[in-house]
């Protein structure tokens, strides 16, 4: 595996702890903790927060025959499915792949100019998240963001004004930042990426295209 | 009796693995006692009803019971353990939002756990319990808010202040540790 060397913040990581983050931006963090286990440490630290919080925190009584129901509700359940075993080089891990419904190959693309490809996934609406491919050597649109972009790289590589992101690298963008991603030259560059707020592009261009393209 | 030992003097990961184990009803009974209360005051607090709440915690119960098995206590206490499994149910039935979680490691060749380990992540989760309630008051209710409430990630401040060090190093080693064995 390659060295990962850009990280979630711990607002995200808290956020998607406590289960407060919209699906698409949960959707980037739970990949990008997949191939992490530097992050995963983290998140689970935050899990450890919670716990805390939730075993000295009040109490409300349960109902008297709570346990008979429950167990009930045991013996009536059918046992859980055994989890996904992760497939041995696939390029999207597990939460991804539940998605697209497979890997890579069951990527359904769509045309965005340019060269650059898009597959939007089902989320709910408060964040739009889509995979990406730009081939090698090309650009995006050079862009600002309104809210909050996280960018998660699972083949290939980009460079923009911040450095190089490889795979499992993740870029988080807000108002600060305005950047024009490049892919490195050889291999296409996929990536994950999430918005809670449309992009903002300097160029004409892509502004009038952007009803119709849903960036 | 057991009415007369308190909550953290149980060896939590003990019932759980006697759950697992052996399905051991009266184990089941005494983590029931303790944590049902607490999750469906938690589920009251992220906007349920009662009558949701308690019987999204049923809920939660049943799946602890489920899965039993995942529970790797080198790596969470049980109160952290049931924290996600009830955090999970509010999304689920209360935001009616899908969960996308990461790839489980707990699919390796079943080891026994080391004791030692198991102690020393009990130990760590004490110290943060210890160190969440002595942060000053206007932090601990923030975070509070952030878990209990609805803070959205943009309100929560990128630096938490929250003494994560020695826990995050203890979790670290048990995932190298995982890992290793799925060689
Ligand atoms: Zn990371
Ligand atoms: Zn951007």
């Amino acid at each position: 595996m390659e060295q990962i060397k850009h990280h979630l913040n711990d607002s995200l990581l808290m956020g998607y702890a406590s289960g407060n983050l919209p699906e698409g931006f949960s959707l980037v963090v739970a990949t990008h903790i997949s191939l992490c286990d530097e992050c995963r440490a983290r998140l689970e630290s935050f899990d450890a927060v919670g716990g805390v919080l939730m075993d000295n925190d009040d109490e409300v009584a349960m109902h008297e025959d709570s346990l008979a129901s429950t167990f009930n509700l045991i013996a009536n359940t059918p046992e859980a499915p055994k989890t996904s075993v992760p497939t041995k080089g696939a390029v999207l891990p597990t939460p991804l792949q539940s998605y697209v419904g497979g890997d890579l190959d069951k990527v359904r693309w769509s045309n965005l100019g340019g060269g650059v490809k898009q597959c939007l996934l089902k989320t709910s609406n408060k964040a739009t998240v889509r995979l990406l491919n730009i081939p090698a050597g090309a650009a995006m649109p050079d862009h600002g963001h309104r809210g909050t972009e996280l960018t998660l790289v699972l083949k290939g590589a980009f460079r923009d004004e911040d450095g190089r992101f490889g795979r499992g690298d993740i870029e988080l963008a807000n108002e600060d930042l305005h950047h024009t991603p490049v892919a490195e030259a050889g291999e296409d560059c996929i990536c994950l990426a999430a918005t809670d707020a449309p992009l903002r592009f300097r160029s004409l261009i892509p502004r009038m295209a952007q009803p119709f393209l849903g960036i | 009796m057991t009415s007369m030992v308190k909550a953290d003097e149980i060896d939590w990961p003990e019932l759980v693995r006697r759950i697992h184990l052996d399905q051991d009803k009266k184990a089941f009974a005494k983590v029931f006692a303790h944590f049902a209360p607490r999750v469906k005051s938690f589920l009251m607090k992220g906007g349920s009803g009662e009558t949701l709440a308690e019987e999204c915690t049923q809920e939660v119960m049943a799946t602890l019971w489920q899965k039993a098995h995942l529970f790797d206590p080198t790596r969470a206490s049980v109160s952290t353990w049931i924290f996600t499994i009830a955090r999970n149910k509010k999304i689920d039935a209360l935001r009616k939002q899908r969960r996308p979680e990461p790839e489980d490691l707990t699919w390796g060749p079943e080891a026994e756990p080391d004791q030692a380990d198991v102690i020393v992540l009990q130990q760590e989760t004490e110290r943060l319990a210890k160190a969440v309630a002595e942060l000053p008051e206007k932090q601990r209710l923030l975070i509070k808010q952030a878990y209990f409430g609805d803070l959205s990630h943009n309100e929560i401040a990128e630096e938490t202040g929250l003494p994560l060090g020695t826990i995050k190093s203890r979790i670290r080693l048990a995932l190298e540790r995982l890992r290793h064995t799925m060689k």
